[in-house]
């Protein structure tokens, strides 16, 4: 079972992480080329996924719009590992005052999703990718020192943890030798489970047009744009929703299988 | 339970400072000048002075935080720079729309995951498999995107629903109701396929299979087993991720509004960072915030009162 979502969820994001590099070297049609003459048509030999109204092929701004995707989304869980990571191994050294303040700065952090935070910038210096990538990573640190914390705490009461101290090892040493090595299974899947709601969260902010802007392809905008002819050209509102839902399924059934293949759960529980 | 209560409302009011601390420095100290930020780079020297005056800039910085807090705490938000009219009036005005939604999407969503996922985690085989392949397919699904295909289908195709608007209350209950069914749809449908995901790990950490059989065993019901010993037994994880979902049900409701065109705090929000209005954008943010540390803060209470072990616990 879970093998089998590791493959699934494996080959989905795999074809995602093709569809983004192939589109660096190729698409079918330039993804901004526009071709009025063929605006708005139908899915055809030549457009699979049709045009959109400005004749654009709907399938190349796809593949590019991946690009955009999978970049925001991995700068801002990069970011997210930047802080949260360290906030967590820190808490779980320290302990004490030192967890309780860090750890209520995460609850708190809590209540600005990334779209609030993307509100708060945006207002600022208006809407862009590094926006988007702020906002999201921002929201992603609270939940990875959370999970870093508990995870390397169960690490600091260990014997081997425990007799490195006791032979003088630092804290900071103990840490980055004994606890950060033994807790990367951990991060590996809760990495992959963020990866895969910072698509989710990329996409619904580009939606909102908080995301990258204009010509940037980006799969929340088209499906934007996609609204003003739902009546007209429907399956515009189709296409870009189905690369959104498959990218955020494939690692999200990855992150799941890694989960049960390193038996996080049962280990958790004993 | 009073030191509980007592202690918990410490921290809630410490939260809820910090929060209005931190929407202060970003969008007041942050911009530098934030007349300058509303009004853009090409204004005039003295319209310039004449905002700064209005707004209070002149002020030390510490001074204009306590008048903005202090006013907040006596019902006074300010006023929209844009609207030209008082924060507190546009909010109740359009608080009718994002509360009931946001508050019928959680009904919804629960109404549809708590039955799921105990059933899902009462079976082997091929109901737990497809429950959860199903809410698999369910969680990836952006909510937008939902709201998109649902009015294809509802909207545009067989004209049940509209498409999107809003009449207002009290042009008509019924006619409102309706233009809330698809967005509340929309909304709920993501959110129960994550809550159902978790009851069911909830409901299977507390044994419920080896709970099942021996009630089998002793001739009981399973519902009766079912109902009252698993499900009480596994709220815990499942309130707590209810009072998560809130939050990001506020956010998805600032989206979905967007689709339906309707006239709520999120179409407000967006409104207001078009037009720069600052302190509209300021309160919003603070208010969506605050709303999520006041929900989190109750579901603590919910919790201890359930389960007495969490107040003891030093937190």
């Amino acid at each position: 079972m879970s093998r089998l979502r590791i493959f699934l969820g494996g080959g989905i994001t795999a074809i995602v992480l093709l569809m983004a590099a192939v589109s660096f070297v190729w698409t079918p049609y330039a993804p901004t080329g526009i071709d009025i003459l063929h605006r708005l048509a139908v899915p055809s030999a030549a457009h699979p996924f049709g045009t959109d109204p400005f004749g654009r092929d709907v399938l190349s701004m796809i593949m590019v719009g991946a690009q955009n995707s999978l970049a925001v989304s991995a700068v801002a869980v990069a970011l997210g590992c930047a802080i949260g990571v360290p906030v967590g191994l820190i808490a779980a050294a320290r302990q004490g005052w030192t967890e309780e303040v860090l750890m209520r700065g995460a609850d708190l952090t809590f209540a600005f999703p990334a779209l609030l935070t993307a509100v708060m910038l945006t207002a600022l210096r208006g809407p862009g990718a590094y926006t988007a990538m702020i906002a999201i990573g921002v929201f992603t640190a609270p939940v990875l020192a959370r999970v870093t914390l508990a995870a390397a705490s169960v690490i600091w009461v260990q014997d081997f943890a425990r007799a490195a101290r006791a032979l003088g090892r630092g804290k900071p040493a103990v840490t980055l030798v004994h606890v950060l090595p033994n807790i990367t299974s951990v991060l590996i899947v809760q990495i992959t489970i963020q990866l895969s709601l910072a698509v989710l969260a990329e996409a619904a902010l580009s939606f909102v047009g908080l995301g990258a802007q204009p010509p940037a392809p980006s799969w929340g905008r088209m499906l934007n744009d996609a609204q003003t002819y739902i009546y007209t050209a429907p399956l515009l509102s189709v296409f870009p929703g189905f690369a959104i839902a498959l990218a955020v399924l494939g690692l999200n059934m990855l992150g799941d299988g890694l989960r049960d293949v390193f038996d996080l759960k049962r280990r958790r529980r004993a | 339970m009073i030191a509980f209560l007592l202690r918990r409302s410490v921290s809630l009011a410490v939260a809820l400072v910090v929060a209005s601390l931190v929407v202060f420095i970003v969008l007041q100290i942050l911009p530098g000048d934030p007349a300058l930020v509303i009004l853009g780079p090409d204004a005039q020297p003295d319209t310039l002075a004449a905002l700064r005056h209005q707004l209070g800039l002149d002020l030390p910085v510490w001074l204009r935080y306590l008048r903005w807090a202090g006013h907040l705490l006596t019902g006074d938000f300010g006023r929209s720079t844009a609207y030209d009219t008082s924060v507190a009036s546009l909010i109740l005005q359009r608080i009718g729309v994002t509360l009931p939604l946001a508050v019928m999407a959680m009904l919804l969503s629960t109404a549809l995951a708590i039955p799921l996922g105990v059933w899902a985690a009462s079976r082997r085989g091929a109901v737990d498999g497809g429950i959860m392949a199903v809410t698999q397919i369910g969680v990836a699904v952006p909510d937008f995107w939902l709201a998109l295909l649902l009015v294809l289908a509802f909207a545009v195709h067989f004209a049940w629903f509209p498409a999107g608007g809003f009449p207002g209350w009290w042009h008509g209950a019924g006619a409102s109701l309706k233009a809330l069914v698809l967005p509340t749809i929309a909304l709920a449908i993501p959110q129960a396929a994550i809550l159902s995901r978790v009851t069911r790990g909830a409901v299977l950490d507390i044994g419920i299979r080896e709970f099942l059989r021996t009630a089998r065993a002793k001739g009981l019901s399973e519902g009766a087993i079912l109902w009252r010993h698993a499900v009480p037994n596994a709220l815990i994880p499942v309130i707590t991720l209810m009072g998560l979902q809130f939050s990001f049900l506020l956010a998805g409701t600032i989206i979905i509004e967007n689709v339906f065109a309707l006239p709520g705090l999120g179409s407000l929000l967006f409104q207001a960072i078009g037009q720069r209005d600052l302190v509209l954008v300021q309160d919003l943010v603070l208010l969506f915030a605050a709303v999520v540390i006041v929900i989190n803060f109750l579901v603590d209470l919910v919790n201890a009162t359930i389960d007495p072990r969490l107040r003891s616990r030093d937190t």
